[in-house]
């Protein structure tokens, strides 16, 4: 197990984002974590890369690495800048980006360009280069798709799809977009609310008529 | 026209000094959103001390050398209490410039203290106004370098760019902070050090460089250390201009009306984009 959570509780100035949620992710296996907005998928992120303080039990065995919901680049840096920072951590040796330009070959021509001026969907692959420079065993995606065009959204997932299969890169992909996650992943969470309301494969819960009605339309 | 080249040279002195506090106020403000007004006390500790260490028999350059590495750890020093007290900025930083005069009167006096710079003329100029010009310069293209070809120059844009982002991969935010600071501190110790041969020094001197820093400063919204750098080396010379041709007595209200003409055009300008949006 990768990633376990146990009885996961964040309250912001009295208020409960999250309460009492467990969830794990294998190795190398992909999760979705499915929920409306101010479900509590956000502040579940934070608390996996302990940015928010926290009652309960989170444990990461091995290297987490999050692409934070509305891409967060460094605007004024460019693509390259962006790149060598998120091996931050790795120190100087672990700054060298050209694994992550074989991967994403998208990103090699805008190498030079001031990531704030890119599309969103560019953004986005900076956000997952960003992250993959971390050299993570488990990637936390969170909204891959919100305000991306549907064919973006398609290149975006089949470089997922790629990272996840010849990596074994672990992914918990947090999405509003539940065909997506659903389609993608193998097992999924649905979170309420701050509580995990349903879990199971993710081809069980397409069929499970109180994720159908609520997330499926 | 003698005369206005020694204005000018004169004037780019004076303004290179500016520039060194209004870059220190950059270098704080870009990575930590704080306005430091003790910035011009950074200045004031290190003139001081460097006369006492120059009285004390410490040859020049090291005197100044310890000087600014003090004045660098006093920003620290700043920054601490500021980053320990968050949204109280503005009034700790303030306070911490009116109990610097407490400090620099108990151990200084009151008295203006200067000591000996570069001597000689050059150009009909003294020759120690080239000297702040001819390091404030290098000082400016090493702090380039710094931040656009080093990494942790690039750790500090970050801060500034995206704070959030730069704790999800990792960058420790606080410490960029105290980072800042120092550079800040240092820079502002360079300014006093640098200034004080040809202009006097009492524990008050803070109130002018302040001011003429900030408005070198804020023709680049505070974020730009090389419009500081133009700012300031602008104002220096209108400022002997006018001292020259006119009256003396109007330097600091050129850098008021400069600063506050820029400011009204800044808030006409994002009036105008909020508008548009």
């Amino acid at each position: 197990m990768i990633v376990s959570v146990d009885d996961l509780t964040v309250r912001y100035d009295g208020a409960t984002a999250l309460d009492g949620v467990s969830l794990f992710v294998e190795a190398g296996e992909m999760v979705a974590l499915v929920g409306a907005n101010g479900a509590g998928k956000s502040t579940l992120v934070r608390a996996l890369s302990g940015l928010v303080p926290y009652e309960g039990r989170v444990v990461v065995r091995g290297r987490l690495a999050q692409v934070p919901e509305g891409r967060e680049v460094f605007a004024d840096l460019s693509v390259d800048d962006n790149l060598r920072l998120g091996g931050w951590r790795n120190g100087r040796r672990g700054r060298d980006t050209t694994f992550v330009y074989a991967l994403l070959p998208e990103l090699t021509p805008l190498r030079k360009r001031v990531a704030g001026t890119l599309s969103g969907g560019q953004q986005q692959q900076v956000a997952i280069g960003r992250a993959l420079m971390a050299r993570p065993d488990v990637l936390v995606i969170d909204e891959l798709s919100l305000g991306l065009a549907p064919l973006v959204v398609d290149s975006l997932v089949g470089h997922l799809r790629e990272l996840h299969e010849e990596r074994g890169l672990a992914v918990l992909l947090i999405e509003q977009n539940a065909r997506l996650a659903l389609s993608l992943c193998s097992r999924a969470y649905v979170l309420e609310a701050g509580r995990i309301v349903v879990t199971g494969p993710a081809r069980s819960l397409v069929e499970d008529p109180r994720v159908a009605t609520a997330y499926l339309g | 026209m003698s005369d206005l080249l020694a204005y000018v040279l004169t004037g780019l002195g004076i303004g290179a000094g500016y520039a060194l506090v209004g870059s220190g106020l950059v270098a704080i403000y870009r990575v930590t959103g704080v306005v430091n007004f003790a910035q011009g006390a950074f200045a004031v500790v290190a003139a001081m001390l460097t006369s006492t260490l120059l009285a004390g028999g410490l040859p020049h350059g090291v005197a100044e050398l310890v000087a600014v590495a003090v004045a660098a750890l006093c920003g620290v020093l700043v920054g601490l209490l500021v980053t320990g007290s968050p949204g109280q900025s503005l009034i700790i930083t303030v306070g911490v410039g009116v109990f610097a005069y407490a400090v620099e009167i108990v151990l200084w006096g009151d008295q203006p203290r200067s000591f000996p710079g570069l001597g000689g003329v050059v150009a009909g100029v003294q020759a120690h106004y080239l000297l702040i010009l001819g390091v404030t310069v290098p000082v400016f293209a090493a702090m380039g370098l710094f931040f656009t070809r080093t990494d942790l120059g690039k750790a500090l844009t970050a801060c500034a760019s995206n704070p959030y982002a730069a704790r999800v991969v990792g960058i420790d935010v606080r410490r960029m902070g105290l980072l800042a600071f120092g550079l800040g501190g240092a820079l502002g110790g360079l300014a006093g050090v640098l200034t004080t041969p040809v202009q006097q020094v009492t524990f008050d001197s803070d109130v002018a460089l302040i001011v003429n820093g900030f408005a070198a400063a804020v023709l680049g919204g505070l974020r730009r250390p090389f419009v500081a750098l133009a700012g300031g080396l602008l104002l220096g010379v209108a400022q002997t201009l006018i001292a020259g041709y006119g009256g003396g007595a109007y330097q600091l209200e050129v850098a008021l009306l400069l600063m506050l003409a820029v400011m009204i055009v800044q808030a006409a300008r994002a009036g105008a984009v909020r508008e548009a949006t």
